[in-house]
């Protein structure tokens, strides 16, 4: 009788354990509640992510008449006008390229700054967190128009450099793939730094302390603890850095020439230009596998729980 | 006049008041009118208060200034109607903005012609204009509303101003003599490498690359020829522009020194003291623009607002702000000698020296080549 007693007892506590009794009908842990709290962030992915994206997959298989007219007709002509056509695999690939060079330069040049903010025994780092952010308090197309001003003929760059007779003739720093790449780096590298920033701060500083106590120099501990532990907010900083590079048309809109245009710039004069939807939608999806498969790939071979560890998750 | 609702119910309370109507009957509209007004729709009362504004997208910069300046601000003032403003670089891009948009959301377009027209009209864009509701009209130039007539008798767009295409050079670098002997062979000059410009537009490339070749732009017959101007063009081009601010921006800062541009802007600029020529070459482009009411908007208000355009007095107002002509024929309407001196008017009003852009021809053509434009312009 005592011993089924106790047992009663310590099931119940069990049961109080999991469950938070809320009242008659619902627990704390209650599937259906779960469901409840997800629910709207769940309908809103369904109608402003799925949805659209449903729709302009329907819209890869629809047949373009003429400027601004297409037919709900279906068609594979768009499909096998981008697998035929070199001209979109050639774009494809270029974007590719672009996107892994900004992602890698970001990497380098970002890693450094990161390093500093978290290392530096500066009383007010705050400030230098919103050193990073103040760009963003302007606005992004200002901020790619500023670098006419810097790079162009009548720049500050040139306008020094023949003042100062070091050139005869302004160089030609703008509207080239250097410039889309220098536009690209300004725009993304406080994403990168911030990335790593976050996952140098999950370091537990007594690693190093003890692996220096054990006889490492400064370089060997970085190099045996510091950075490997900070790789995960390196990789995550690369995967963002590429897929916001890769999907970008604004900065080589003004900062490129026509040859330097990303796969971005095609889907943007497919649809506004040539008011061709159907196969705007078809390029549209396209980049979107694309990138998308790159992101898959990176995150099972990286662990997308590494990845969300280097977001701050 | 269009009744408002107020309006509509102090005529019944007269009526009533008069003995015109019945308690009953009184009692019985009012009733009606109250139980409407209590069971609209959200979007009924959206669409009601779109009465008191008109929306305008037109091309931004020094021009929708100077139409902001003498035409909607004194129409708001004599009106209360606003007018919402919003702006665009490239008029496809308003055209795809307008198809994913609500009917009534974008009202009236500051359109590029004939050549546009045929687009809104394809994509059954368009209005019916009452043109009772714009006396004003009997002022425009008829060989400018004939082209719009010809695809739609009755009308959606009201031709407002015109102008040209030409070639544009800062005159530091290049003289006014060495611009008149080449002319449009000025953007193929080898000489300007890497500081030539153009408006990145299929219909003025392959325009420009027809009067290089010697050809008819309203009837191409070697195709492959223009193509091949085109890409001389691009190979030697610094940048192709895309809007009016960039173009000035490009020509101010001395970026580029000889490209093809439009009138009005290089007038803006040389008014600004910038050193920059103009000049139309033999065949140059010349374009003219509307103001076209788009299906779905309240026609009332934006018929009264163009007819309020196209008075002599604003329309005046406004094409000394713009730099562009206006669609006022000068046989009718004595226009000022600043208007007289502008790139591309015509004092005659039968446009006989202008060539404009067959629309059909250009229409039939405009998918593929635009297609290979787009190619071309992008290293192809």
């Amino acid at each position: 009788m005592k011993q089924s007693s106790l047992r009663e007892h310590k099931r119940l506590e069990e049961g109080a354990l999991l469950r938070v009794r809320m009242n008659n009908r619902w627990t704390l842990y209650d599937p259906r509640l779960a469901w409840m709290l997800v629910a709207p962030v769940l309908l809103l992915l369904i109608f402003f992510l799925v949805l659209p994206i449903a729709v302009m997959a329907a819209y890869t298989f629809f047949t373009f008449v003429t400027a601004g007219v297409e037919t709900s007709a279906l068609t594979a002509a768009n499909w096998q006008e981008f697998f035929t056509d070199s001209y979109y695999s050639g774009f494809l690939l270029k974007t590719l390229r672009v996107g892994a060079i900004t992602a890698l330069l970001c990497g380098v040049l970002g890693y450094f700054p990161a390093y500093f903010i978290w290392a530096t025994s500066f009383r007010h780092k705050w400030l230098l967190l919103l050193l990073l952010i103040v760009p963003f308090w302007i606005s992004f197309t200002i901020r790619t128009f500023s670098w006419i001003n810097i790079l162009g003929e009548q720049g500050v760059i040139n306008v020094a450099l023949l003042r100062m007779g070091i050139i005869s003739e302004p160089l030609p720093m703008l509207y080239n793939e250097g410039a889309v790449i220098l536009g690209l780096l300004h725009f993304l590298l406080p994403y990168m730094i911030l990335n790593v920033y976050v996952s140098l701060e999950g370091i537990d500083r007594t690693l190093i302390a003890a692996a220096r106590s054990m006889g490492c120099t400064s370089a060997q501990a970085f190099r045996e603890v510091t950075l490997p532990l900070s790789l995960p907010g390196l990789a995550a900083g690369l995967l963002l850095c590429f897929v916001l590079a890769a999907g970008s048309y604004v900065t080589p809109q003004l900062l490129g020439s026509g040859r330097d245009a990303l796969f971005g710039n095609l889907i943007y004069d497919t649809i506004m230009g040539e008011l061709n939807w159907p196969m705007g939608a078809t390029l549209s999806i396209v980049l979107f596998l694309v990138l998308g498969f790159f992101a898959a790939i990176y995150t099972r071979y990286m662990g997308m729980s590494q990845i969300v560890k280097g977001l701050g998750g | 006049m269009k009744l408002t609702t107020t309006k509509r119910l102090e005529r019944l309370h007269d009526r009533y008041a008069n003995g015109d109507l019945s308690r009953r009957t009184f009692l019985t509209l009012t009733a009606a009118a109250a139980a409407s007004a209590g069971l609209s729709m959200p979007w009924m009362g959206r669409a009601l208060a779109a009465v008191e504004e008109v929306r305008f997208d037109g091309w931004g910069g020094t021009v929708q200034d100077a139409i902001d300046k003498f035409a909607f601000q004194p129409y708001t003032a004599k009106t209360k109607i606003k007018v919402v403003q919003g702006t665009f670089g490239d008029e496809d891009e308003i055209i795809t903005k307008i198809k994913t948009a609500k009917p009534g959301d974008y009202q009236v377009i500051h359109s590029s012609g004939v050549n546009y027209y045929i687009k809104y009209v394809n994509g059954g864009l368009t209005s019916e204009i009452n043109e009772a509701n714009i006396p004003n009209m009997a002022n425009v130039l008829q060989p400018m509303i004939e082209p719009f007539r010809k695809l739609t008798p009755k009308l959606s767009a009201v031709p407002y101003d015109y102008g040209t295409t030409g070639i544009a050079y800062n005159t530091k670098v290049i003289s006014p003599e060495e611009a008149k002997e080449k002319g449009a062979a000025l953007l193929l000059d080898k000489k300007y490498a890497g500081k030539v410009g153009g408006y990145s537009d299929m219909t003025t490339r392959v325009w420009y690359a027809a009067l290089a070749t010697g050809q008819d732009p309203n009837n191409l017959k070697d195709m492959d020829t223009i193509w091949a101007k085109v890409r001389e063009t691009r190979d030697l081009a610094k940048k192709f522009w895309s809007s009016g601010a960039e173009l000035m921006d490009l020509l101010s800062k001395g970026e580029i020194v000889v490209t093809d541009a439009w009138s009005g802007r290089v007038a803006a600029l040389q008014d600004q003291g910038h050193p920059i020529g103009y000049l139309d070459p033999a065949g140059s482009y010349a374009w003219m623009e509307d103001m076209l009411i788009l299906k779905g908007s309240p026609m009332t208000e934006c018929e009264e607002l163009i007819n309020f355009m196209l008075d002599p007095a604003t329309s005046i107002a406004v094409a000394e702000g713009q730099s562009y002509p206006p669609s006022l024929d000068p046989t009718k309407v004595k226009l000022t000698d600043k208007i007289a001196k502008l790139p591309a008017f015509d004092p005659t009003g039968t446009m006989k020296a202008l060539t404009f852009a067959d629309p059909v021809y250009w229409a039939t053509n405009e998918d593929a080549w635009t297609k290979q434009w787009n190619r071309i312009s992008k290293g192809a």
